[in-house]
C-alpha cells in the first residue's frame, strides 16, 4: 500500500505478556506500527495473535508490559479507553445487534440524542455522510440479519470510524468473504490508509499479507518472531517463520486408483434455516479408493451439504445414493448403518459430548449394540477394554479412556472422533474442516489418517475452506459455489488462480 | 473422572456452605425480629427427633418432596428444567384420588394399578411439555410454568364434578382402604392393636402417625433412577441428549424422542409423588386456591441434593423435617413459621451463585 | 341490560388486567435485557403485602404503592445481584426469590398483625383515588367501565412510557442491544452489568407496583391466597406479547377479559366452568408459542449468562 509515514509512529507495544491461569498466551510481545501503515499480525490458530490485539483494544488487561498511543502511555482496561485513542476494532465474529438496523448498529454507544432520546434523522445522516467519505456503500435502513456478510462487514468497519477510529484492527477479515469481496475490502483498506488510517490485520493467509501489507509481526505459540518488511521477504520465508520449520505444502502419498462409485449426490436442492436455498441442484460422486475435496468460501451451501448427507436436514428434491441405496430423508442413524461415517466440522459442538469421557464417546454411535451393552443395559467392562484399545492405537493423550473429553487439546478431541469414526470401518468417510483450529502436528496426522482410509479402497469426501488443504490432500476438486458445483478438477498440478475464480463464481458456465 | 476436583471445589461442599449460609442467615432474621436463634433451632430440633412419632412426621413430610426432588434432578441430569413437577404432582394425585375410589380391587392389585395410572398421567403431562420442545422448541421452563395452572384448574374442575366431590367438602371421596398406604391403618385402631402398642412404645408411637409405605417408594424411586441414569443405554442417551444436543444427533441418537422421554419419566416421577401423598396420606384431593408448592420444593430438593438420587432423598428429609420441626416454632416460642421459606429461599439463592462462595474463598485465602 | 353487562364486562377486565399489566412491564425490561426474571411472583406478593401495610399505617394507598415500588426494587436488586455479579442460573434465583417474597411477606405480616396472615383493610377513603369518580352518572355505561381507581391510568401510561423508553431513548436503545448481544454492547463501550441492573431493578419495582394495584385498589387488603399465580399470568403475558410492552399489555387486556368473562358468568346462568376459563390464559399462551415456532421472538441473549473477560 505505501501510504505510511515511517517516523510516526502511531501504536506501540512494549514487552505485552498476557496469562490465563497457566496458559502463557503472550510472552513478551512488542509490536510497533507507524500511521498510514498495514501492518498484517501472522501466527498460527492459538499462537496469540487475538490475544495480542485484544490487550490493545482494553478487552484483556495485560499481566504485563505498556501500551503507547501516539506516544503517550495509556492504561487500556476498557474498549471506552481504546475508543477514546482512536482505536476501532472488527471482531472475526462480527459484533452487530442482528434485529437492529445498519444505523442503530453504528451508532451503538455513541447515540445523537436530544435529553436522552435518540435523534435517529441526525444519525443517519451522519452515516451516510461517513460511508460516501470512505466508499463504504450500505443501504442504512436495512436490518442486520438481511444483509449479506460482506455488508456486514462494511458496517462493522463504519462502525470503528463512526467513533472517529484513526487505528483500525481487523481480525481475520477475510475469512468469510468470497474472494471478489476480498478485492472490494482491499481496495477499502488502500482507500483509509491514503486518508491516513492505519490497519492491523490478523490473517494466517500468507497471499492477503503479500497483497495489502507494508510489515508483517509474525507470533509464535505466544512469541513474537520477527517484524519484516513485507516487500522484503517471500511467501516461503513467512511460513516458515509462522510454524517454525520449513514446511512443505505437500502432502505425502501415492496416487489414487478409484473404482466404483460410493456415493452419487444428483440434483440436491436444499434449503437453510432462514428458508432461502443452500443447495440448488448440487451433483457429485466419491468412488472407492479416491478424495473428493470441495472447496468453496464459507456460506455456500457446505454446511447444509454436511447436514443432508449426515442425516439431519431435509432435502427438498434430488437424490443422495451410498452404495446404491437411496439415503436421503434418512434418520443419522441409518445413514450411519449403511456405513457412513462423518468428522463433523464443529467437533466441540456436534463431535463431542464434552461432559463425557473419551470411553463414552468412542461408543456414542454403538452404545446399543454388543458387546458394549445387552438389553439396555451397558457392559463398562467392554466398553472400557474397546476403548482403552482404541485411544492406544491412535495415540490420544494423554493415555486415559477415563478423561474428560472436553478437557482434552484440541488435537487430541479430533483424535478421539476420528478413532470412533474410522473404527466403524465406513465406505464412506466425510471430513468437515477437520483441521480447524489444529496445529501443524496435528493437521499432518489427521491428513495422513484420510489418506491412509483412501488407501484402504474407502470413499473419502473432504470439505474444508483451506484451499491448499483441498488441493493436496485430495485427488478430484469440485468447487462449491452458491450450492452448486461449478466446476470440477484433478488435483495433480492444480492451479489456485483458476479454483479461486470458480469460487467467486467465475468459473461457471 | 481423572481430573482431580479439589473437595473445596466440589457441589457438595458448596451446598454444604449454602446451607449453613442460610441458617445463619435465618439466625440473623431471628435476632432482628427479637427472637433467640438458639432456643428457634432447639426448637426445631426437639421437634424433629425427640420422640418416635416426630421422626415419623418428618418421613412423611419429607416423603412426596423426596419424589418431586428427584422428577427435578431427573430432568436436571437430561438437560432440562422441569418446573413442572408442581403440575405433574396434581395429576399424579387427582388419578390416584379418582383410581383409589371408583375402581375396586383386592390391595395387592389395587396399589400397583393406582401406582401406575398415577405415573402415567404425570408422565402424559410431563410429556407434553416434552414434545413441545422436541417438535416445536418450546422452552420448557414457560412450558411447564404454564401447565402448572392447567393443571391447578383442571385439578378443581374435576374435583369439584357432582359426580366426584365429596357431599359437604372441596375434596374427592376418600380413596379405598384397598388403595391406602398408612401402615396397619385398621389394625391399629383395633382392640388387638392398642394392646400391642401399649407393649411396643416406639412402635406404638410411630402408629400414632399416618406412617405409611410411601418414604419406601421413594427410596426405591431413587434407586431406580440411579441404576436408569448411571447403567442403561436409555440413561446413556438421555445424558448424551442432555449434555450435547447435537453431537447426541450428529451420533444417530434419536433427539426428539430422548426429550420426551425424559419429561415423560420426571414426570411420571412427579405423578408418583402425588399418588403416594393421597394413598399414604391425604386419602383425597382436594380443590386449589394457589398450588401447594410441591414442585417448587422439589426444585430445592433437587438444587440441595445436587441432583444426585441419594442427595435428593437426604435433601428431602432435611426439607421435610425443617418443614415438620419449623411448625412448631409458632406454638412454641411465637417465631413465624415463614422462617422456614425464608432459609429454604436463602439456600437456593446461595445455591445458585456459586461463584459468590468461590469468591468468599478466595478473599479468605488473600486475607491470610 | 346488554349494555350494562358489556360494561360490567370491560371494567373487570381493566380492573383485572392492571396488576398483570405492571408487573408484566417488569417483565419485559428485564428480559430485553437479557435476565429472565420467574421471581415477578413472588415479588408481587411482597408488593401486594407492603402496599396493604404501609398504606395501612400511613393512612395513604398512595404511600403503600410506592412503598411497595421501593421494596419490590429492593428484591429485583437481589435477583440482579445473584445473576449478574454472581452469575447465577436465572430461573434458579428466580426460584429463590418465588421463596423468599411470600416468605417475607407473611414473615412481616405476622409481626405487624399481631401474627395474622392477612393485613387490617384500608377503609375506603385512604385507599388509591378514584379521580374520574362523579365525571359520569352513577352507574351509566361509561361509569362503569371509566370509573377506576388512579392505578389503572397509570398502568397506561406506563405502558407507553416502556414503549418509548425501550424504542424511542438512548437507554432503551441500549436495553435492547444488551439483551440481543452484550458482547458488541460491551465492546462499543457500553456497561453491560449497568444497564442489566437498571433493568432488574424496574422490573422488580414493577412488580412491586403489580402487587399493590391488587392489594389497595382491586381489594383492600393483603391476604395470603390474593396473587396466587398472577405473576405467572403477566409472565405469561410478556411471552403472548413478544417481549413488548404493548404486546404485553394488549395480552394482559386479554388475560383480565378472561377473568371479567369468569366473574360474570354466574349471572348469566350459562353452564361453563369457571376452572375451564381459568385455564385459558395459560393454554392461549402455550398454543401462542407452538404458532410462533421457530421464529426468535425472544431477545438473542435472554437468560443466558454474561461475564466480562
Amino acid at each position: 500500500m505505501n501510504n505510511y509515514d515511517s517516523n510516526q509512529i502511531v501504536v506501540d507495544m512494549k514487552g505485552i505478556t498476557q496469562k490465563f491461569g497457566t496458559l502463557v498466551a503472550n510472552d513478551n510481545v512488542d509490536l510497533t506500527v507507524h500511521r498510514g501503515e498495514v501492518h498484517a499480525l501472522l501466527g498460527e490458530n492459538g499462537a496469540g495473535k487475538t490475544t495480542l490485539v485484544n490487550s490493545l483494544y482494553g478487552l484483556y488487561h495485560p499481566t504485563s508490559g505498556e501500551i503507547f498511543i501516539n506516544g503517550e502511555k495509556v492504561i487500556m482496561d476498557d474498549p471506552n479507553v481504546a475508543i477514546q485513542h482512536g482505536i476501532g476494532m472488527v471482531h472475526q465474529h462480527f459484533m452487530l445487534v442482528k434485529p437492529f438496523t445498519v444505523v442503530e448498529n453504528i451508532i451503538l454507544g455513541l447515540e445523537t440524542h436530544k435529553h436522552g432520546v435518540l435523534d435517529m434523522k441526525k444519525a443517519k445522516d451522519q452515516v451516510i455522510a461517513l460511508s460516501e467519505r470512505y466508499g463504504l456503500t450500505i443501504d442504512p435502513d436495512a436490518c442486520i440479519q438481511d444483509i449479506t456478510v460482506g455488508m456486514q462487514q462494511r458496517v462493522e468497519i463504519l462502525k470503528a470510524l463512526y467513533r472517529g477510529a484513526d487505528i483500525l484492527i481487523l481480525d481475520e477479515p477475510t475469512a468469510v468473504l468470497t474472494p471478489q469481496e476480498i478485492l472490494d475490502l482491499i481496495q477499502i483498506i488502500d482507500n483509509l490508509t491514503k486518508q491516513g488510517k492505519t490497519i492491523i490485520i490478523i490473517t494466517h493467509k500468507l497471499k492477503e499479507i503479500t497483497d495489502v501489507a507494508d510489515f508483517c509481526t509474525i507470533i509464535r505459540r505466544g512469541k513474537k518472531i520477527d517484524t519484516v518488511r513485507v516487500a522484503d521477504v517471500s511467501e516461503a520465508d513467512l511460513a516458515s517463520k509462522m510454524v517454525g520449520r520449513e514446511v512443505s505444502f505437500k502432502v505425502e502419498k501415492s496416487k489414487a486408483a478409484p473404482s466404483d462409485i460410493v456415493l452419487e449426490i444428483k440434483d440436491l436442492h436444499v434449503k437453510d434455516n432462514r428458508d432461502i436455498p443452500a443447495l440448488r441442484g448440487l451433483k457429485l460422486t466419491v468412488r472407492k479408493g479416491e478424495i473428493l475435496g470441495i472447496a468453496g468460501v464459507d456460506g455456500n451451501g457446505q454446511n447444509e451439504l454436511e447436514e443432508v448427507l449426515i442425516g439431519v436436514r431435509k432435502a427438498e428434491s434430488g437424490s443422495m445414493t451410498v452404495n446404491g441405496t437411496d439415503l436421503l430423508g434418512k434418520s443419522p442413524r441409518e445413514i450411519l448403518d449403511h456405513k457412513v461415517s462423518t468428522i463433523p466440522q464443529d467437533r466441540q459442538k456436534r463431535g463431542l459430548v464434552m461432559d463425557y469421557s473419551v470411553a463414552e464417546n468412542i461408543i456414542l454411535e454403538n452404545y446399543k449394540k454388543e458387546p458394549f451393552s445387552k438389553k439396555g443395559w451397558l457392559n463398562f467392562e467392554a466398553i472400557r477394554n474397546y476403548a482403552r484399545k482404541l485411544v492406544t492405537e491412535f495415540d490420544i493423550r494423554p493415555n486415559d479412556e477415563d478423561y474428560r473429553a472436553g478437557s482434552l487439546s484440541g488435537g487430541n478431541q479430533q483424535k478421539v472422533i476420528i478413532a470412533r469414526e474410522i473404527s466403524n470401518n465406513p465406505d464412506l468417510l466425510i471430513a468437515v474442516q477437520p483441521t480447524r483450529g489444529l496445529d501443524v502436528g496435528a493437521i499432518e496426522y489427521v491428513h495422513k489418517a484420510l489418506i491412509a482410509q483412501r488407501d484402504k479402497g474407502k470413499a473419502v469426501l473432504l470439505i474444508s475452506f483451506e484451499l491448499d488443504e483441498v488441493i493436496n490432500v485430495s485427488d478430484r476438486i469440485g468447487v462449491i459455489y452458491e450450492g452448486q458445483i461449478v466446476g470440477e478438477l484433478k488435483a495433480e498440478g492444480a492451479d489456485e488462480n483458476e479454483i479461486g475464480l470458480m469460487m467467486a463464481g467465475g468459473g461457471k458456465k | 473422572m481423572s481430573e482431580k476436583k479439589k473437595l473445596t471445589d466440589s457441589p457438595v461442599w458448596i451446598t454444604m456452605i449454602s446451607i449453613s449460609f442460610g441458617l445463619i442467615f435465618g439466625a440473623i432474621i431471628l435476632l432482628i425480629i427479637g427472637y433467640n436463634p438458639l432456643t428457634a433451632f432447639t426448637v426445631i430440633l426437639k421437634g424433629i427427633f425427640s420422640k418416635p412419632k416426630y421422626i415419623s412426621w418428618t418421613v412423611i413430610y419429607a416423603t412426596p418432596i423426596i419424589l418431586t426432588g428427584l422428577s427435578v434432578a431427573f430432568a436436571f441430569k437430561t438437560g432440562l428444567f422441569n418446573i413442572g413437577a408442581e403440575g405433574q404432582y396434581i395429576v399424579g394425585a387427582i388419578t390416584a384420588a379418582l383410581a383409589g375410589y371408583f375402581i375396586s380391587l383386592p390391595p395387592i392389585l389395587h396399589i400397583p394399578l393406582v401406582l401406575i395410572l398415577s405415573i402415567g398421567a404425570g408422565a402424559f403431562w410431563g410429556s407434553i411439555s416434552g414434545y413441545l420442545k422436541a417438535k416445536y422448541e418450546v422452552n420448557e421452563v414457560i412450558s411447564t410454568i404454564m401447565l402448572n395452572w392447567v393443571a391447578l384448574y383442571l385439578n378443581n374442575f374435576i374435583v369439584l364434578h357432582d359426580k366426584v366431590k365429596r357431599e359437604g367438602s372441596e375434596a374427592t371421596n376418600k380413596v379405598l382402604d384397598s388403595a391406602q398406604l398408612i401402615f396397619a391403618n385398621t389394625w391399629k385402631t383395633s382392640e388387638a392393636g392398642i394392646s400391642w402398642r401399649k407393649v411396643h412404645p416406639f412402635f406404638g408411637d410411630i402408629l400414632r402417625t399416618p406412617a405409611n409405605g410411601g418414604f419406601l417408594i421413594a427410596v426405591g424411586a431413587a434407586i431406580v433412577v440411579l441404576i436408569i441414569l448411571n447403567k442403561t443405554t436409555l440413561g446413556y442417551s438421555l445424558k448424551a441428549v442432555g449434555i450435547n444436543r447435537e453431537a447426541a444427533e450428529f451420533g444417530g441418537i434419536n433427539v426428539p424422542s430422548n426429550i420426551v422421554s425424559a419429561m415423560a419419566i420426571s414426570g411420571g416421577l412427579a405423578g408418583l409423588a402425588g399418588a403416594v401423598q393421597v394413598l399414604g396420606f391425604t386419602r383425597e384431593a382436594s380443590a386449589l386456591a394457589a398450588s401447594e408448592g410441591y414442585g417448587f420444593e422439589g426444585i430445592t430438593v433437587a438444587l440441595i441434593g445436587a441432583n444426585n438420587p441419594i442427595g435428593c432423598v437426604l435433601a428431602g428429609l432435611l426439607y421435610g423435617a425443617m418443614k415438620y420441626g419449623g411448625s412448631k416454632i409458632q406454638p412454641a416460642i411465637g417465631a413465624p413459621y415463614e422462617i422456614i421459606s425464608i432459609i429454604m429461599g436463602m439456600i437456593v439463592l446461595f445455591i445458585s451463585m456459586p461463584k459468590l462462595i468461590k469468591t468468599l474463598k478466595l478473599k479468605k485465602k488473600e486475607d491470610k | 341490560m346488554i349494555l350494562q353487562s358489556i360494561a360490567f364486562i370491560l371494567g373487570t377486565t381493566l380492573m383485572y388486567a392492571t396488576p398483570l399489566i405492571y408487573t408484566s412491564l417488569g417483565g419485559t425490561i428485564s428480559e430485553n435485557s437479557g435476565v429472565v426474571n420467574i421471581g415477578l411472583e413472588g415479588i408481587m406478593f411482597m408488593g401486594a403485602f407492603i402496599g396493604a401495610a404501609v398504606g395501612f399505617y400511613t393512612h395513604s394507598g398512595w404511600i403503600g404503592f410506592l412503598a411497595a415500588g421501593v421494596v419490590g426494587g429492593l428484591f429485583g436488586l437481589l435477583h440482579a445481584v445473584a445473576c449478574i455479579t454472581f452469575t447465577a442460573d436465572q430461573v434458579v434465583s428466580g426460584i429463590a426469590i418465588n421463596f423468599l417474597g411470600p416468605g417475607f411477606a407473611l414473615l412481616l405480616c405476622r409481626l405487624t398483625f399481631d401474627g395474622a396472615a392477612m393485613t387490617v383493610p384500608l377503609p375506603l377513603d385512604e385507599k388509591i383515588s378514584r379521580p374520574l369518580n362523579g365525571l359520569f352518572e352513577q352507574n351509566s355505561f361509561f361509569d362503569m367501565i371509566f370509573n377506576r381507581y388512579s392505578t389503572v391510568y397509570l398502568a397506561f401510561i406506563l405502558v407507553f412510557l416502556m414503549w418509548f423508553l425501550l424504542y424511542k431513548t438512548r437507554l432503551g436503545l441500549r436495553i435492547r442491544a444488551v439483551g440481543e448481544h452484550p458482547e458488541a454492547a460491551a465492546t462499543l463501550g457500553i456497561n453491560v452489568y449497568k444497564i442489566r441492573y437498571f433493568s432488574v431493578i424496574m422490573s422488580g419495582v414493577l412488580s412491586g407496583f403489580g402487587g399493590a394495584a391488587m392489594s389497595i385498589a382491586i381489594v383492600s387488603q393483603f391476604r395470603v391466597t390474593l396473587i396466587s399465580g398472577q405473576g405467572f399470568i403477566a409472565l405469561a403475558a410478556m411471552i403472548f406479547g413478544r417481549w413488548k410492552p404493548q404486546g404485553a399489555m394488549w395480552a394482559c387486556l386479554l388475560f383480565g377479559l378472561a377473568n371479567g368473562i369468569v366473574i360474570f358468568m354466574p349471572r348469566t346462568g350459562l353452564d361453563i366452568s369457571s376452572q375451564l376459563l381459568s385455564m385459558l390464559p395459560y393454554v392461549l399462551t402455550l398454543i401462542l408459542l407452538v404458532v410462533f415456532v421457530g421464529k426468535a421472538i425472544a431477545p438473542s441473549a435472554d437468560g443466558e449468562i454474561y461475564e466480562k473477560h
